[in-house]
């Protein structure tokens, strides 16, 4: 499994810059969450972001997802300098995400969870979608028939109807991910996709991740602790450590980073 | 079976009566669902909502009193009077500004705090709103009339006199008041259910930072939400107002929403109705056999204590989502 998948990746072309972070500084009254960042995802790839705890990883993906607004620095997407936008836009313009500490809504079923993922695509008008009539059908159809390809994908079909409250961890996350990939994003932020997985359930998600790359060619970018997953998912990654970014490459590249194996792997390994 | 069709006819008006608070009771179920905040202003909001019809349609000069005393001018009316489905659009249309700017001028600076505070803020909302309908419509009790028909239902009473050789007494208002609340009950719950909006409006009410990650935006589902409980306002105004003039007083119906809730659940459209039915029912046919018994005036208190029974029993009310604490 290893060697094919790195194989895979070896073999890949990566596409053109798809978003550039120049220069980002974040801070919280005194604290500085993140400092003088500057890094790109290009279209194609998965990226990581990794990082022992409070390097400000979580504080990276808000700003990309537009949750928190930064004091200094741009953010370049698809070519444009993004002017200060609301989450909700961002969503809109096709990046979707995850939470780390999962964000769903828990008294609607799973599959009208994963629909609300399509809501800003609808455009019928809300009479006929309330009579239920022409273009509102025909968009309601379609919408469903995208979502429960997405469910399929994500082998979820048995829980469907099932209210999300009452679901287990691991399936909330996957859940989760399906709302995000329903809105067929361009670019898909997940924050500690794996946190708190067993092996098996790790080992389901890391393929999904793969799948979704594959098959529908979204980009990823994702936190994530856990360093075998990450060296074998990632393309490219990127390490931050108290705010500063101290490695920015491939996985073998970031593996034999003096710098980065003192931080975190020099802890972390043997 | 005189005492029977008696009762019957009792359990009739008591459904009306019940038709009337459930009204009310939809205001709050709409705000609670959307942003989990008990809205105590949405009695107030009912009375501002009429007075605003009778303004309109009368033609009164808005902050007449305020503008007079300032100026040293006479005005009171302007001379005209609106169509009644004119001036019921332009007060949908103030209850939408009105929306508009309860959002920009309270809730966008609250957001994210304890629902308690913005239950304070919509105490606050509602004593300015009381003020505001005062300061810009007098504080006479004004007649309200838009065409519903009234009185008694002859035939009804022709009917039942035949059936059960005893004519039933119906208010032909409380008839039309059924079939409205129907209808707008029905159009709620397909919006909620059927449509992007609605789902939208659920999604804000579970989770905000889930619903910003999902290209829902706040601001504008709250605006949309005051508007749709400023509409029911509107109309449960209406219907309050015919019946028993446009007064202050109208804002008090709101306090008997409340048992209304507990019985039916803050979280359930279907339960305000059913919770509104059975108060209504509850404390006519309550009245009738019971209270004989214990000096009468049943009324005033049976649906509050009805209510504190549920809350000890079945806190999540009739329909309402359970309340699951997992450990």
């Amino acid at each position: 499994m290893n060697t094919q998948t790195d194989i895979a990746i070896a073999d890949r072309q990566l596409g053109g810059t798809l978003m550039e972070l120049r220069n980002i500084t974040l801070r919280f009254g005194g604290v500085e969450a993140i400092k003088n960042i500057s890094f790109d995802i290009r279209e194609g790839e998965i990226r990581a972001i990794i990082g022992p705890n409070g390097a400000g990883k979580s504080s990276m993906l808000n700003v990309i997802s537009g949750f928190y607004v930064p004091q200094e620095g741009e953010v370049w997407f698809r070519g444009e300098r993004r002017g200060p936008v609301k989450p909700y836009e961002v969503a809109r313009l096709g990046i979707a995400r995850t939470f780390q500490n999962i964000a769903l809504f828990d008294g609607m079923s799973v599959l009208d969870n994963i629909m609300t993922g399509r809501l800003h695509r609808m455009k019928a008008g809300f009479l006929s979608q309330a009579l239920w009539w022409g273009p509102a059908e025909r968009e309601e159809i379609e919408n469903r028939a995208q979502v429960e390809r997405i469910i399929d994908f994500l082998e979820i079909q048995n829980i469907r109807k099932t209210p999300v409250g009452r679901l287990p961890y691991g399936l909330k996350k996957r859940v989760e991910l399906a709302r995000a990939l329903a809105a067929e994003p361009q670019l898909l932020l997940l924050d500690e996709p794996m946190a708190g997985m067993n092996v098996e359930e790790k080992e389901d998600m890391s393929r999904f991740v793969l799948d979704v790359n594959d098959e529908f060619g979204t980009t990823i970018a994702l936190i994530e602790h856990d360093m075998g997953v990450v060296m074998d998912l990632s393309d490219r990654v990127v390490v931050m450590d108290y705010g500063r970014k101290i490695g920015d490459g491939s996985p073998d590249e970031v593996r034999n980073n003096q710098e980065v194996i003192d931080a975190y792997l020099g802890v972390a390994h043997d | 079976m005189d005492q029977l069709v008696f009762a019957a006819e009792v359990f009739m008006n008591g459904l009306m009566t019940g038709v009337m608070y459930a009204l009310v009771a939809l205001g709050f179920v709409l705000i609670f669902k959307a942003s989990g905040v008990f809205n105590y202003a949405q009695g107030v909001l009912a009375l501002f909502a009429a007075l605003t019809l009778v303004g309109i349609q009368q033609g009164q000069v808005p902050f007449a009193h305020l503008i007079n005393s300032i100026f040293g001018t006479h005005l009171e009316y302007f001379g005209w009077t609106v169509p009644v489905v004119l001036a019921i659009l332009l007060a949908g249309a103030v209850m939408v500004l009105l929306a508009f700017l309860v959002e920009k001028l309270v809730l966008q600076h609250l957001v994210g705090q304890e629902p308690i505070i913005l239950f304070m803020a919509t105490i606050g909302l509602a004593y300015f709103l009381e003020g505001l309908g005062d300061v810009m419509w007098g504080a006479d009790i004004k007649n309200l009339d838009v065409g519903l028909p009234q009185g008694i239902s002859e035939s009804i009473e022709s009917v039942s006199a035949n059936w059960f050789g005893y004519g039933f007494f119906i208010d032909r208002l409380d008839i039309w008041a059924a079939i409205i609340a129907a209808l707008l009950v029905t159009a709620l719950v397909a919006f909620a259910q059927y449509t992007k909006q609605g789902r939208a409006m659920r999604a804000v009410a579970d989770d905000h930072q889930a619903a910003l990650s999902v290209g829902i935006s706040l601001r504008f589902i709250w605006v949309m939400v005051w508007s749709i409980a400023g509409f029911v306002a509107l109309v449960a105004g209406i219907m309050w107002g015919t019946k028993s003039g446009v007064q202050f007083s109208l804002s008090l119906i709101a306090l008997k929403a409340l048992p209304v809730l507990m019985l039916g659940g803050f979280t359930s459209i279907p339960g305000a109705i059913a919770g509104g039915l059975i108060i209504g029912v509850g404390e006519k046919m309550f009245e009738f056999f019971i209270g004989p018994m214990i000096g009468g005036a049943t009324e005033n208190w049976f649906a509050y204590v009805l209510a504190l029974l549920f809350l000890v029993f079945r806190p999540q009310g009739l329909f309402g989502e359970r309340i699951i604490e997992r450990v």
